[in-house]
Parts: C-alpha cells; structure tokens; sequence
C-alpha cells in the first residue's frame, strides 16, 4: 500500500524551511527517534500480517483438513475470481457502499443547508441529528432489526397498523422488511447512521463559506439557487469529496450491519462478511486469503484516488501553515 | 422624498418574507431533526416499558414507564453484562493511552521539528488505514491460536492500538501544527527546558485536540465488533460480541434489548456529545477546520 507514498506533494512551507532543522548524523537521529516506536509498532503489527496473508494465499489449505496442505500457486486466485458466490459479494459491497454514500451524501448535503441557518434550537436539533452515527453499530442494528423491521412488532408496522386503524382498516398488510427487500433493509439502517457524519463535515465546509461573498452575489441579484449553484457547490467541493472519501473506506469495510441483520443471508453478503464466513465457518484459509488480496487491491484502486484527494487538502494545510 | 418611501415598504416586504421563509426553514430543521432522532428515541422509549407493552401493536404509545428492562439486563447470568463491559472499557482505555503514547512523539516529530519528508511518512500512517481489516485477520488467529492468546484481551488492546494510530498521528500532526514555532523558540530562548516547553506551551495550546483523539480512540475501540467477535470468546468478551449474542440464545426479549443497547452506546454517547465540534475536525483527519 505504501507504494502510493511516492504521489505525495512535494511540500514547501515555511515551516519546513526554517532553520530548525539539524544536521549531522547524531543529531538527525534525534529528530527521527520519536516517530520510530510508531512506526515499528504500526508495520509489525499491520503489514506483516497482510505479507502472512499474501503466503497463505498461495496454499491449499483447509484447517478440517490440515495435512492436505500444500503450495498450490496462483490456484486460489482463479478459484475466487470465477466463483460465482464471491462475484455476487463483490458486486454486492459495490451496490452496498456506492448507495450508501450517495444516498447519506445526499442528504447530508440538504441537512448541513437546513441546519447553516440561524433558528431557535439549533444546538439542540443538531445534537438530536448527530444521534444515529453515535449509537453503538451493533446497537444500531439491532435496533433496526428487532424494533424497526420486525414484521409482527416492529415500529414501521405498527405504526402502519395504527395509520390504518385510524382509517377503520383492522387488518392491514405487514410486510416482512428484511426478506422481501434485505438489501434495502441494510442500506436504509447504513443511510440513517451516516447521514449525521456528511452532515456534520458538510456543515462545517458551508460554516467556512466566506460570508461577504453570498452577501455580494445577492446584492448583484442572484437569487438564492444560482448562489448554491455557483458559490456553495463549488466551495463544498472538498468537503464533498471528502465525505464520500471517508464514508468508502469505512462502509466498503463494513461488517457489523451485514453480520447483524441479515447474517449475509438473501443477497447481502459483502465481501469483509464473506472473507470473515470463508475463513472463520468454513475454515479454507488459502481461498479466504486470496480473496482478502483482492479486497486489498480493490482498495488500493480506492485508495490511490483517496490519497490525491487529500493531498489536495494536504497542500492547503501545508501552505497555510 | 416618497421614492424612498418607496424602497423603504418594498425591502420591508422583503425582509418580512425572508423572516417568514427562515421561521419556516426552521421549522423543518426541527421537525426532520425530531424524525431522524425517532428510532433512537423510540429504542429509549421502549427500554422503559414492560415487555409486554414493547411487543404491542399498535405501538404502546402511552404505556407505564417501568426499569424492568435494565433490571432484566442486568441481572442476566451469573455476572451479567459487568464482564463484557468491563473488557470493552479495558481494552478502550488501554489502547487509547498505548496510542497516545506512540503518536504524541511521532506527532511532534511531524509537525513542531518535522523530520525531513515529512509528509512522505504521513501518507505512509494514512496508507495502513486504508488496508481493509479482513485482510490480516485470518494471520492474527492463526498466531493467537498458536501462542495462546485467543480469548485474551491484551491481544485487542494491541490490534485496536494499531487500528487508531494512524488517525491519532494525522490528527495530533494537525493539532500540534497550531502551535506556533515563534513560541517555542522564544521559550527555549528564556532557558526553558523541553519538558517545561512541552507542558507549558504545548499542552495549553494543543490539549483539547488531543483530548478529542483520544475519545475518538475510545469511541472506535468501543464499537469494534469483527475482531473482537473472532479473537475472544467467553473470557474477553466485549460489549458489542455480548449484545450480538444476546438475541439468539433464550428468544428475544424486546424491552431488554433496548435497554441492553442504550447501555452500551452511553459511553459513546456521552463522549461524542460532549465533544461535537472537535468529533468532525477530528473524523475529517483534521482537514475541516
């Protein structure tokens, strides 16, 4: 992953230039030894496991069956790249991750616009939006799961019923949300936790809108959707992107909501669920390995985009500083 | 003279419309507000009502407030929830000061005397944070299983300490930046050692952006679920793998869950309410200031 390092800006700040720093052998050392405990603690503890990964990728082995083991190549790769069970997962972790960015960005976006006003309560309602995204995952879906979706007693129909009832309809439907839309089920309980967190970046990128700008644009008679248009949209650019750059890396990782209501079950299946169900249930450790790899690759592709992105926020900081 | 009279009602108008609009939009804000934070409210809702009252439909709306819930929570068991709790917080706690040991250096070896490719070793923190977990999962058991250390909370003190050092290095860089250099070098000047340097002109400027890493530390090792769900069993159970199997061995007691997850997200709650604005600056990496 490293390998992405060498895109990163040349950098020039002040800061760096000043004189401060020494020369000579001993001296450089000096400043170094405080980044090295970090640094050892961080590749022995995160990138030797990946290289054991990269090993065990190359072998069949399966842990029921461990004298069988033995140094089969590039087999596993073939074996995960045509099964149709892990294509479907992979395609599964792009629909999951791509909706719920796009969806939480959305409306994200329309809260931090709502809440970039002065009203009464404002501190409050934001506390009340940022709820969701602090509440536990598990405890996030297993709220979902039980209080919300549950066919018999959950929120969404019984609140139904009581809809209907008014009307004089006893016996309305009550659909079972997570076997007729699973999928959905996982992507709506995703939205609601990572709404408030684009929210809250969103917001904080209109908060540093200068003011002066709108105040100008309207007095030259822009009404408020061109000033949206052509002032806020592209001042909350990088906040954009960061947002979507963030909300990636953590739902294409995402396990818990997989884990907890579905099981993986009716087509939710993500990759990070599949791995852990190749390795931890059906214990063929060569097959989960490589199919660990090609997450690993899949992000990289990711990640290399992500790493400009925040350079670019990077050489800001940098010029500022 | 009856021109800006004129003026005068029209942008009187206009002010009374834009007044109208914008008690209108809060209005919204409000009430969207209220319909986000619904499920949260009606999961603390139901953790106050007897069992029987939270399985109802219709929805019990109005029915007696009781702590049978909580009391059910707790009393679950022999010890109840007091051991997965207790490990969660240990592992919080200890991996969040085993961080804040490795980046505080490493973070004043970035920003306040920046060793030279500074920002060559920031990218390399921020590339380990992109490697997705399940990768080096299978690795960590297979040397756990062999070095006994399955079902042992040190080993998720030490793999949660690798999962937040990279963000707490990014943003303590971020936060120890602001301290201008002119400070420090002014200090030395006066005969003033580093660790009066760092404890009287550092720590003021730079502490409550430290304090925000640690509760985001905290908060993330609290929540982590797929580790903790494969390297512990009964001994080192956390709270999340507690309330993943809270549902599945003895039916499902509705009232109890509720009460179950609003007890374990009270920490993260509390936390993250408590520190709003740095939670964004600090989930950002530091970049939205």
């Amino acid at each position: 992953m490293s390998t992405s390092v060498g895109t990163a800006p040349k950098v020039s700040s002040a800061r760096a230039a000043a004189p401060v720093r020494p020369r000579g052998g001993l001296r450089a050392w000096a400043t170094r030894a405080p980044l090295l405990p970090a640094l050892v603690f961080l590749v022995a503890v995160t990138q030797l496991p990946f290289v054991a990964t990269l090993v065990i990728s190359l072998f069949d082995w399966n842990s029921y069956d461990p004298d069988a083991r033995r140094f089969t190549g590039l087999s596993n790769y073939a074996t995960v790249v045509t099964d149709p069970a892990l294509q479907e997962s992979v395609l599964t972790t792009v629909l999951l991750t791509a909706s719920v960015v796009i969806v939480s960005v959305v409306l994200g976006l329309g809260l931090a616009l709502l809440l970039d006003r002065a009203f009464f309560g404002r501190g409050f309602v934001r506390t009340l939006l940022i709820t969701p995204f602090l509440l536990v995952p598990v405890s996030a879906a297993l709220l979902w799961k039980h209080v919300l979706y549950n066919p018999e007693y959950g929120l969404l129909n019984g609140a139904w019923a009581w809809v209907a009832g008014l009307f004089g309809d006893t016996d309305p439907a009550q659909p079972d949300w997570i076997s007729g839309m699973p999928l959905v089920a996982v992507e709506a309980a995703l939205v609601w936790q990572w709404t408030p967190f684009m929210m809250l970046i969103l917001l904080a990128g209109l908060q540093s809108r200068p003011g002066e700008m709108v105040e100008a644009a309207r007095l030259d008679g822009a009404n408020s959707l061109q000033i949206f248009r052509y002032l806020t949209l592209p001042h909350l650019r990088r906040y954009l992107e960061l947002g979507v750059l963030l909300g990636s890396i953590y739902i294409v990782q995402h396990f818990d909501a997989v884990f907890t209501i579905t099981s993986g079950g009716l087509g939710t299946a993500n990759l990070p669920y599949t791995i852990y169900q190749t390795f931890y249930k059906a214990h063929e450790y060569g097959l989960a390995s490589a199919a660990g790899v090609v997450v690993v690759i899949g992000t990289m592709v990711l990640a290399t985009f992500a790493l400009r992105v925040v350079s670019s926020l990077f050489r800001e900081e940098a010029n500022r500083a | 003279m009856t021109n800006t009279t004129v003026t005068a009602r029209a942008t009187d108008g206009i002010a009374r419309r834009a007044r109208r609009r914008s008690t209108a939009l809060g209005l919204l804000a409000w009430v969207v507000g209220l319909g986000f934070c619904l499920p949260a409210g009606w999961m603390l809702l139901t953790s106050f009502h007897s069992e029987q009252d939270a399985a109802a439909n219709p929805p019990a709306l109005g029915a007696a407030l009781t702590l049978d819930g909580y009391r059910s929570f707790f009393e679950r068991g022999g010890d109840g929830p007091w051991p997965p709790l207790i490990n969660s917080a240990t592992a919080a706690v200890l991996s969040t000061v085993l961080v804040l040991l490795l980046a505080l250096p490493a973070a004043y070896a970035l920003s306040i005397r920046p060793v030279r490719k500074w920002t060559d070793v920031m990218f390399f923190f921020l590339s380990t944070k992109m490697l997705p977990v399940v990768a080096g999962l299978l690795p960590v058991y297979l040397f756990a299983r062999n070095t006994g250390l399955l079902d042992n909370i040190w080993l998720l003190v030490l793999l949660y300490t690798s999962m937040n050092l990279p963000i707490a290095v990014w943003m303590m860089q971020s936060f120890l930046a602001d301290v201008p250099v002119s400070i420090i070098e002014a200090a030395r000047v006066d005969g003033a050692r580093l660790p009066t340097v760092l404890g009287r002109v550092v720590a003021p400027i730079a502490g409550p952006g430290i304090a925000a890493t640690a509760l985001i530390c905290f908060i993330f090792s609290w929540n982590e679920l797929l580790f903790a769900g494969v390297l512990t069993g009964v001994v080192a159970q956390t709270a999340p793998v507690f309330l993943t199997g809270f549902v599945t061995s003895e039916g499902l007691f509705l009232a109890q869950l509720c009460a179950a997850s609003v007890v374990v997200s009270l920490p993260v709650l509390a936390a993250g309410y408590a520190a709003q604005d740095k939670l964004v600056q600090g989930l950002s990496l530091g970049a939205v200031k």
